[in-house]
């Protein structure tokens, strides 16, 4: 499903963020990337959506080489994954639904149907009684889940998180660890880069710990 | 193509919501637009009804012919027998100088002067309408009319519709190359105005790439914007036109009675207005898409 070779990213300036990373996620395949801050987690998960281009090496996504692809077909690579930010990247001046709807807007489907979707993904993270909530009068929990219903809204076969459990306390991080496992469940490949592993420890999921960007196990 | 209509829809709500979300920029936004455009428009509106005016008249060239003042009655009338039995002639008119004087006096503001004036100042004429057309016959009509006795001045209607011919192209150049000013400044308008739209939706767009947004996706509300409010500018212009053709109306209608020609001023045509409309829609959309294209290729 996903698969690196051989991958380099250097910044200008001279710093290396990544070198020589060779590894594969397979369909269906739950992953926890690990690594200290700066190790290059957050770089990592920006060249699946091609957000940033390897500068060395090349990015497979679904059988097809992200690292080759054209300007013009990047938007439809990033509608079929589902990601999370490290800053969420909420839309503050909509409610709840409406940056739920987002990535169903720009896809392109029909309203009825989409209304539909958005309260199924807001249902599956806890929101559907907060649809018509602003987001800042969300808890950071509730911000979180908010970002995860967005990021899988479209139904992506590819679900990317980064850090999604920072700044929750231990119980609610268990929760947003639960939610990927359970979409993990249902076929969805999962990626997330953390530095709170243990929150994801009880689902026994495949690690790849990162350091000083090189993968360390 | 289904989901194409409503992306566009959606879109055009999107920046109509925008516009009502500010009042009071995108009044003020109409108003530079409208004005700017308000000047051409207008221009177009009074030299389209010159140029029906002008080929009213000229329509029909004329022959004025006008007698000495100290004329006897029984000279204008052999005047009158042998401008009718002229061949090269059509029609003849006497126009009496007792008449002329009438109608002067009963119009607004002059009927003052003319009352204080010792005598008639108007000679007996004559309008007479030539068979053919020609410049050349005219001119040669003229002539002869000349040689006549007691005949003082013969004037050809035909000369003046050349000058304002010659004029109103002139006019017509000058229309448009203030169109095309103002047009300019339009679309300069609409890009600032964009530009500032882009810095505001800085987040939104920057998260709509993020999930997979298309530039074409991006751009569309913003091109509507553009659009409708280069059309918001289109129809303040021409509410600006009507106000302007309300007020000149009657005073016109007044001026043009006095040189016995039946005309009324007429509003801009509907083809003028559709293009005036389209014209700034397209205008607006364009600034939008510069605005645009300078952004999402950074």
């Amino acid at each position: 499903m996903i698969r690196f070779e051989g991958v380099g990213k250097r910044y200008p300036g001279g710093i290396t963020a990544l070198a020589e990373l060779t590894f594969a996620v397979e369909s269906g395949e739950m992953v926890v990337l690990s690594g200290h801050s700066g190790a290059g987690k957050s770089t990592l998960l920006k060249l699946i959506p091609a957000i940033e281009r390897p500068s060395s090496g090349s990015v497979v996504v679904n059988g097809q080489n992200v690292s080759q692809l054209k300007r013009a077909a990047v938007p439809y690579l990033r509608r079929s994954i589902g990601m999370v930010f490290q800053d969420q990247k909420l839309l503050f001046d909509r409610n709840v639904f409406d940056n739920v709807l987002l990535p169903l807007a720009i896809a392109g489907a029909a309203v009825r149907d989409a209304g539909r979707r958005v309260r199924a993904a807001l249902d599956k993270v806890g929101l559907l009684e907060r649809e018509k909530a602003m987001p800042v009068a969300l808890s950071g929990g509730e911000q979180q889940r908010l970002a995860i219903a967005r990021a899988v809204v479209a139904r992506p076969a590819i679900l990317i998180a980064d850090e999604p459990t920072a700044h929750l306390d231990e119980a609610t991080a268990a929760d947003i660890a639960a939610m990927f496992h359970a979409f993990n469940q249902v076929g969805v490949t999962v990626l997330i880069a953390t530095h709170n592993e243990s929150a994801f420890a009880p689902y026994m999921t495949r690690r790849l710990s990162l350091a000083h960007g090189r993968l360390a196990s | 193509m289904k989901g194409r209509l409503l992306q566009h829809r959606q879109a055009a709500a999107l920046a109509l919501r925008r516009l009502l979300a500010t009042p009071l920029n995108t009044v003020l936004g109409a108003l530079v637009l409208g004005i700017a455009l308000a000047l051409p428009a207008g221009g177009e509106m009074m030299l389209a009804n010159f140029q029906r005016l002008a080929k009213r008249i000229a329509a029909t060239p004329q022959i004025s012919v006008f007698m000495a003042l100290d004329a006897k009655p029984a000279e204008v009338e052999d005047i009158e027998a042998r401008l009718r039995r002229h061949a090269g002639t059509r029609e003849v008119h006497l126009v009496k100088r007792e008449d002329t004087l009438r109608r002067f006096r009963e119009s607004e503001g002059l009927g003052e002067v003319i009352d204080s004036l010792p005598r008639n100042p108007f000679p007996d004429a004559f309008i007479v309408l030539p068979r053919d057309d020609a410049p050349a016959a005219l001119e040669a009509l003229r002539e002869e009319f000349l040689g006549y006795p007691k005949v003082e001045h013969v004037q050809l209607d035909s000369a003046w519709v050349k000058k304002l011919d010659a004029f109103l192209r002139l006019a017509r150049l000058a229309i448009t190359l203030l169109a095309g000013v103002l047009g300019l400044a339009l679309v300069a308008v609409t890009f600032n105005t964009i530009r500032l739209q882009i810095l505001t939706q800085e987040a939104e767009i920057e998260v709509s790439r993020l999930l997979g947004a298309t530039d074409a996706f991006i751009r569309r509300p913003f091109l509507y914007y553009g659009a409708l409010q280069g059309l918001a500018g289109g129809v303040v212009a021409w509410i600006a036109v009507l106000v302007a053709f309300l007020l000149l109306r009657a005073p016109v209608a007044e001026l043009i009675a006095l040189y016995g020609i039946d005309f009324s001023l007429f509003i801009l045509p509907m083809a003028d207005s559709i293009l005036l409309f389209g014209l700034a829609a397209l205008l607006g959309w364009l600034g939008a898409w510069f605005s645009l294209s300078r952004h999402l290729s950074q």
